[in-house]
């Protein structure tokens, strides 16, 4: 074991792994955003609308995500956007060259494909009763979603949370692949630029298994303070 | 668009038939991982279950750290120390060094990973069947291993099954990442054929597709055998409610 590149490399570690928690924390926050719509019209219709939502959920859930990833970005990234020569000319074109968007479209695409699944089943799941109740009481049908349906339905996710950032963790490498520089794209440049096998990829499993462990910790922290849902 | 189209022909210069025979490759490292996950996950459920205090916390050890780091890091990590082992041996011992067959590394790999996930599915069907019919078999006079075999096994598989179907459209995805290290199943061709002929939406579209019709089919198969294995309790609806999935 060998491990004095460490001091050369350490700048570029903290700054992979910055990276890799804003790839976390962005494309949880808009996937899950994304995830409530989609686990909405599942259940509330119109049916063509919840049929595209459940058509949606079944691609991502159905194909490998570094496939989705290469599709996006070298598919569309590469091969389509250069193509269309209003978008080379607008002022979005700079970001368009870039890696990073397509990765954060292709990790939102995939929390809010398996979120999506999950806001099915927590709609579905609030009692009747309770809608009913704030029907009677006169609110309007989007009153009843956001002080009533929504917050009870996030309230049943909630422990599937921890999880699904957890595994949207594991999968924040597979941004490596198309040049993103995140934890794991540093610990490859390392591998190349020293010849060391296995020290740089055990001192990053070594981080991905620490982050893991916050992660799991502070949910249930947090699990903790939510108020429990009476028994269903 | 005809032309794109004739890249995705049966014969060369199209690209269809490496396609085609890149998806057998995937199902056949899928199917080989599966299996091996599906021993170790066997073993690791008893260890966990009836081993001493060693077997398990090593047990423990394993299942912790492998479902913590991400599979890109296990597959590179596993790869080349399990390359470097083996090659280490061959030449303690004055043989030449070897280079493993990809798709025997992939299955390999994937199903020391896999073993993991399906080691938790195993151990939490064991804990719920129920405890009477496993006293019930020691009362009769059963060995452990009878015990397993005649009454754990076969009482089991409905609160199973959920679990692993999801593993098995898990690791059917999960053998895209070989891609990484160079393999010959259809992530890796898909690769090749995108690379050489700049098509890449149409190639990555068409590997899409292909990994679909998997996932459709194992669905459909999975949902037929859950039919069949249904348990008689509702038990098996709280273990479906952790089938979520994964990348």
């Amino acid at each position: 074991m060998v491990w004095d590149w460490f001091p050369t490399y350490f700048d570029q570690l903290v700054a992979g792994l910055l990276l890799t928690l804003e790839l976390l924390v962005v494309s949880i926050f808009f996937g899950m955003l994304l995830a409530i719509p989609i686990g909405l019209v599942q259940v509330t219709g119109p049916k063509w609308l919840g049929r595209i939502a459940l058509g949606f959920c079944t691609v991502i859930r159905g194909t490998p995500l570094l496939i989705q990833l290469w599709l996006i970005y070298y598919g569309i990234g590469s091969g389509v956007f250069p193509e269309i020569p209003a978008l080379r000319e607008s002022i979005l074109w700079p970001y368009l060259r870039d890696a990073y968007p397509y990765a954060i479209m292709a990790f939102v695409f995939s929390v809010a494909g398996y979120s999506g699944e999950v806001m099915r089943g927590a709609f579905a799941g609030v009692p009747k009763g309770e809608l009913e109740a704030a029907r009677a009481m006169g609110m309007s049908p989007f009153k009843v979603l956001y002080r009533i349906w929504l917050p009870r339905a996030l309230q049943n996710v909630f422990p599937t949370l921890a999880g699904e950032m957890v595994l949207t963790l594991k999968s924040t490498p597979l941004a490596a692949t198309i040049t993103i520089q995140e934890l794991f794209g540093v610990g490859y440049q390392i591998r190349q630029d020293t010849y060391r096998i296995y020290e740089p990829l055990l001192l990053i499993a070594g981080i991905y298994v620490i982050l893991t462990g916050v992660i799991v910790l502070v949910m249930r922290y947090l699990e903790n303070r939510v108020p429990r849902p009476a028994a269903a | 668009m005809w032309d794109s189209l004739q890249l995705l022909a049966f014969s060369p210069p199209g690209w269809g038939g490496v396609l085609l025979r890149g998806l057998v490759f995937t199902l056949i490292v899928a199917l080989g991982a599966y299996a091996l996950g599906l021993v170790i996950g066997f073993l690791g459920a008893v260890g966990k279950i009836y081993g001493g205090p060693i077997l398990k916390t090593l047990l423990e050890t394993y299942t912790t750290l492998i479902r913590a780091v991400p599979e890109l890091v296990l597959i590179l990590l596993l790869y080349f120390a399990g390359e470097a082992a083996i090659n280490l041996a061959l030449t303690a011992v004055g043989l030449p060094t070897i280079s493993i067959n990809p798709i025997l590394a992939g299955i390999l790999v994937l199903g020391f990973v896999q073993g993991a996930y399906t080691t938790e599915v195993i151990r939490a069907a064991m804990l719920a069947v129920p405890k009477g019919q496993v006293e019930a078999a020691y009362a009769y006079g059963m060995s452990r291993t009878k015990m397993l075999a005649r009454i754990m096994i076969p009482s089991m598989i409905p609160f199973a099954l959920p679990g692993l179907a999801n593993l098995w459209l898990i690791v059917t995805k999960d053998t895209a990442l070989l891609a990484v290290i160079g393999s010959v199943e259809l992530a890796t061709v898909t690769r090749q054929a995108a690379g050489s002929t700049r098509s890449y939406l149409l190639f990555y579209s068409a590997a899409a597709v292909l990994y679909l019709c998997l996932t459709l089919v194992s669905t459909w198969i999975f949902r037929r055998l859950e039919r069949r294995y249904r348990p008689e309790s509702g038990d098996a609806l709280k273990l479906n409610a952790l089938a979520i999935g994964r990348r």
